[in-house]
């Protein structure tokens, strides 16, 4: 298993590298300036090395990266490394708070959904459950602002805080909440959640539909088993029987769906965050996008592979450590 | 009539295109015979319909801009509205019906092929061609599918074609995953045994008589996929990196319109609601297939 990640890693690498080659920018250009004169371009060009050989350039990427090197981004003119340190927070606080909301109302409604299957919860459940996967995550939160913000005028404007309240707390963890919390700012935290819930609302949905219909399908096969049936003929009330029992067989195989609909709202945030002015990692990927910065995409990129094959390698680990059959 | 519902529905077929027929008129009764199918379905012949006919049926220009009609809120004149330039929303909304096929029949034409070929090839080989090609596929599927689109984009630049590339890039591995699955239950049995002792080299046996048989499950899954094809294309339109003006794109109609939201509501929720119409759509109609044709998988 470590070697295939390795080599899943290694692939990763190739991508990116291969991508940052192909692209119209001339890196040398954008270092020197178009006025430089043609030894100045030579001299650059060899201080990239990017007169070796492909495979070589490539070789010295891979160390460049292992080393924690991921460039200079020519957008903000940090390192990309320090960059994505100070927007990841932000990304964790959203895909963490929305995955709760996936999680506590997902799990529920696929098992009422399984309970009473081909009626009308059932059909309910199926239904948001296809919308989720039929919406554009853009599109839902542009309604959201529009309703909630817009119309009903309950929800925060887009960002993560007021303007006033800015740098009020200092930066620990970067998790606006738990800092606040920390500092004692209730007043911060609660400008802080005012935001999050909103966009962490709009994700969340795409988490619950997922997850309420694995939760359904697993439930089912469960209900059928014939421990169920011994249960109930032990004299066990269906509530304790489904919720207990069924329930917790099924929690084995869910881990890995949470943490899968977990890696994949890294993707659905690089929309929301855009939407919501949501200072994040798929923020940063897209202004640096649009502004060609090539070592923060490719960087960014690199960063949420490999957080993704993270999150599969972990909960590949955590479903052999809880079920004792997948060793 | 019912002359031809009894030939279509006997028990012993007279030739092979009988028994192909009945099998075929069979499957579209089971379709036909629910209703969130028969929508999805229509949905996706309506799309099907509104983009071939757009320049006939279309009431207006989709890109002549009027400034003296800018932010007409929908009514009997505009049936919905207008935009920011006093372009009519409907016309940009059928010939964005266009732009949203064409990704749909590209990446539909050009992902499942290669899926199904990588696939097969490395079920039925197996060994180190099977090792080579899954290690490739999984690499592709260890990368969130927009983030991997955007990076191709960025790469490729902006723009329709490389849009379909960049989403065909990262759309083949789950056939490749599939076909491999439904190929090594083919690879052994009997009859591709026979066909090998016959002399059948592995190209003819791969492709007259393994790809016929994975392609199934492999319809159920593209219809399915196109749901989120549309929806990776309108993820690249909205941040500018799909299809570019003067198209019209429904993703890229979403973020001009999101400016005015506060507004003009409608400039920006109608392209929106296309694009979830229409992947609604592909969703049901990939359930309803599954269902008749994949009954095991659901």
């Amino acid at each position: 298993m470590v070697g295939s990640v390795l080599l899943t890693f290694f692939g990763l690498l190739l991508i990116t590298f291969l991508i940052g080659r192909v692209v119209p920018v001339d890196p040398v250009l954008s270092a020197v300036g178009d006025r430089a004169s043609h030894d100045t371009y030579e001299q650059a060009r060899r201080e990239l090395g990017l007169h070796l050989p492909l495979w070589e350039q490539f070789v010295n990427y891979v160390l460049q990266v292992l080393r924690g090197e991921l460039g200079k981004s020519v957008l903000t003119a940090n390192t990309v490394v320090d960059d994505i340190k100070r927007v990841f927070p932000a990304t964790l606080e959203l895909a963490t708070t929305a995955t709760f909301f996936g999680v506590a109302l997902g799990v529920p409604m696929g098992v009422v959904a399984a309970v009473n299957q081909g009626r009308w919860p059932d059909q309910l459940v199926r239904l948001l459950g296809l919308f989720g996967y039929s919406m554009p995550v853009f599109w839902l939160g542009l309604m959201g602002l529009l309703l909630f913000y817009g119309i009903l005028d309950i929800a925060a404007a887009p960002g993560r805080l007021d303007f006033a309240n800015l740098d009020v707390v200092e930066t620990w963890t970067g998790l606006i909440l738990l800092d606040a919390a920390l500092q004692n700012e209730w007043e911060i935290f609660f400008d802080a959640l005012h935001h999050l819930i909103l966009p962490a609302a709009v994700l969340g949905y795409f988490s619950l539909a997922y997850i309420s219909r694995m939760t359904r399908s697993f439930m089912l096969e469960q209900l059928r088993q014939e421990y169920v049936t011994t249960a109930r003929v032990k004299g066990l009330s269906e509530a304790r029987v489904v919720w207990r029992h069924a329930l917790g067989n099924v929690m084995v195989p869910l881990i890995t769906v949470i943490a899968l609909s977990y890696a994949n709202l890294l993707e659905g945030s690089v929309l929301t965050e855009t939407v919501f002015a949501w200072p994040g990692l798929g923020l940063y990927l897209t202004s640096s996008l649009l502004a060609a910065d090539m070592n923060a995409v490719l960087g960014a990129t690199l960063v949420v592979g490999v957080i993704f094959i993270g999150i599969n390698l972990l909960s590949d680990l955590l479903y052999k450590l809880v079920d004792p059959r997948a060793k | 009539m019912t002359v031809l519902r009894a030939w279509l529905t006997a028990d012993t077929p007279s030739s092979r295109n009988h028994a192909r027929a009945i099998q075929a008129y069979l499957s579209w009764r089971a379709l036909a015979s629910n209703p969130l199918t028969v929508i999805g379905l229509l949905i996706v012949v309506a799309l099907v319909i509104f983009a071939i006919l757009a320049p006939w049926i279309a009431p207006r220009s989709p890109i002549a801009q009027d400034l003296t009609q800018r932010f007409i809120s929908p009514g009997a004149e505009y049936w919905f509205g207008t935009d920011e330039f006093g372009r009519d929303i409907l016309s940009r909304i059928l010939y964005g019906a266009r732009v949203t096929l064409y990704i749909v029949v590209l990446v539909a034409v050009t992902a499942a092929p290669v899926g199904l070929l990588v696939g097969t090839v490395a079920g039925y080989f197996g060994g180190w061609a099977d090792v080579v090609l899954m290690r490739v596929t999984d690499i592709f599927l260890a990368f969130p599918r927009l983030i991997l689109a955007l990076a191709f984009v960025s790469a490729l630049g902006p723009g329709i074609e490389n849009a379909v590339l960049a989403i065909a890039l990262t759309a083949w591995p789950p056939y490749a995953r599939i076909a491999r699955a439904e190929t090594l239950t083919i690879r052994s049995s009997d009859f591709i045994a026979a066909v090998r002792l016959q002399g059948a080299s592995g190209s003819r046996i791969i492709l007259g008589h393994v790809v016929p048989l994975c392609s199934s499950s492999m319809i159920v899954r593209v219809t399915l996929d196109m749901a989120g094809v549309i929806l990776t294309a309108a993820g690249l339109g909205f941040l500018g990196l799909g299809a570019q003006p003067p198209l019209s794109e429904w993703g890229a109609m979403v973020s001009s319109g999101r400016r005015y939201l506060l507004d003009f509501w409608w400039v920006a929720t109608i392209p929106g609601l296309a694009i979830f119409v229409v992947s609604l759509g592909f969703n049901l109609l990939g359930d309803g297939l599954r269902d008749v044709l994949d009954p095991k998988s659901s």
